[in-house]
């Protein structure tokens, strides 16, 4: 640990709607660690899903810098950046995976892009499978699965280049708390297992507390406070903090009362 | 037999008869014909222009305003025109390129020329209908623009697209019977010149029996394939 792994730094970004210009990303500067899971937490509208999508440049910043190791992504041109995606994995809200595909092809799909093919690409499906616990749902359509397994062949093709990062845009966020916990489980496991570096979206904070080692709050295109998870809990500095983690003890001091009744 | 003569149940029961089929079926073969050749090339250039518009388009994979808004004109231009006056028009070209005016292969032309259009437009609504977070996951994946096209967005819109092609056969063969009474033979030219011009509605009410048969099996396969395929994908 201790050394940056993927810098961000001086990120600007905004949109244009009609003749209005909204600036999402106001100057963003953020590193992250090899190995560590860095949570990004902010309430909907702070820019945190803008911020994750110009780490592998889905969204095009308009300045600022993108390094993940010694590879600098804002420089790159197009071929090499569609090479450098293919060592970034990337799980969404909404899964995406291919409908047209049994969940064997979804795995395989981004394995065809690397030039793994034939036996080697079976192997690979094999092994993403039992990570993720689904080896018996090799051949099912994603219309025939849960909320919860769709995510984890979401993980699973995420993962099959065996990537360096893997970026969460809320990726428990349309999910259960139940299935929610398991996902974010798998992700800790994944993280261990394969010492992956994981940046995580969320606007839930408890999904933060529960698997992130540090953590950003954003809010309004800035981040306002950066730190250690245990740190920003006990000592919030900034008001969105404050307000996130008040919210949160108010959940859960509720959810204990009803327990104790 | 005409309805001026003899009652509408007399009629219809003749529109069976022997007499008459040997008439129509050589027709259903013509119509056959050009419905299969004008529907293949619809298939081919419909399918071309209709990715090569979402591709451009200002949302696409290759955003080309200028490329978009020249194809998008042109293909206006052809569906503003009632498909009686494509015929007309077309009747130059056609003699240009297959020697003669008239008949089947002329008539193909216009089909095409005026279904083409048509279809394009049917397959660009079914493209665009693709969630967008499935082209972005593969795009995040480092796949390249073509790929995303040929892999993703086309297989996910497939039942679509077969939906939209079933509708783009069905206007085919209206069409045909339409270009019949310029000339181009098959079912249409029966129904005008003994139908209409010679009050055989005996003859009229067989190519009624026909054309229904015919569109009813095209849209009964075209529904049935794209069902088999979203029932394989558990989506319904």
């Amino acid at each position: 640990m201790d050394e940056k792994f993927i810098e961000i730094s001086k990120l600007y970004k905004s949109f244009y709607n009609k003749k209005q210009k909204i600036e999402v990303l106001k100057g963003i500067d953020l590193s992250v660690e090899k190995g560590e899971i860095y949570g990004i937490v902010g309430f909907s509208g702070a820019g945190k899903s803008t911020l994750v999508r110009c780490i592998n440049r889905l969204e095009e910043p308009d300045s600022g810098m993108v390094k993940i190791g010694a590879q600098e992504i804002t420089s790159l041109g197009k071929a090499a950046l569609n090479e450098q995606r293919r060592k970034i994995g990337m799980i969404f809200q909404q899964f995406n995976l291919f409908d047209s595909m049994t969940v064997e092809k979804n795995i395989a799909y981004p394995l065809k892009l690397t030039g793994v093919t034939g036996k080697e690409a079976d192997a690979r499906v094999e092994e993403m499978l039992n990570l993720v616990g689904l080896t018996e749902k090799k051949n099912a359509y994603p219309g025939e699965l849960s909320g919860g397994q769709k995510q984890r062949v979401g993980i699973a093709r995420a993962l099959a280049n065996r990537p360096d990062v893997l970026l969460s845009d809320e990726a428990t966020s349309a999910l259960d708390p139940q299935t929610t916990l398991s996902v974010l489980d798998l992700l800790k496991e994944i993280n261990q297992k394969l010492g992956l570096t994981i940046i995580l979206i969320t606007h839930e904070l408890e999904v933060i507390k529960y698997t992130c080692h540090r953590m950003a709050v954003m809010e309004d295109g800035k981040l306002l406070e950066q730190g250690l998870v245990e740190d920003i809990f006990s000592h919030p500095q900034c008001e969105t903090a404050r307000n996130f983690i008040r919210v949160y003890n108010q959940f859960r001091n509720d959810y204990q009362k009803e327990e104790v009744r | 037999m005409s309805l001026y003569k003899y009652s509408f149940f007399e009629v219809l029961m003749h529109s069976f008869s022997a007499e008459v089929w040997a008439q129509v079926l050589p027709a259903i073969s013509e119509t056959m014909y050009m419905v299969g050749v004008s529907s293949i090339f619809v298939l081919v250039f419909g399918i071309i222009l209709g990715l090569v518009l979402v591709m451009t388009s200002k949302e696409g994979l290759v955003p080309c305003k200028v490329i978009h808004t020249i194809l998008g004109a042109i293909i206006n231009c052809f569906r503003s025109l009632p498909q009686v006056i494509i015929i007309i028009v077309m009747l130059p070209v056609a003699r240009a390129l297959v020697g003669k005016s008239y008949g089947s292969n002329a008539c193909i032309i216009s089909l095409v020329a005026s279904c083409v259009p048509l279809f394009a437009r049917l397959v660009e609504s079914s493209l665009l209908e693709i969630d967008k977070g499935k082209i972005e996951a593969a795009k995040a994946m480092g796949s390249g623009n073509m790929r995303i096209l040929f892999t993703i967005m086309v297989p996910e819109t497939l039942p679509s697209l077969i939906r939209a092609f079933t509708n783009a056969v069905v206007i085919v063969i209206s069409m045909t019977a339409l270009a019949g009474s310029f000339g181009a033979g098959g079912i249409g030219y029966i129904a005008v010149t003994y139908g209409y011009t010679r009050f055989q509605h005996d003859l009229l009410f067989a190519t009624i029996i026909v054309l229904i048969v015919i569109v009813q099996a095209v849209q009964i396969v075209g529904d049935t394939l794209s069902k088999i395929i979203l029932k394989k994908r558990h989506l319904i």
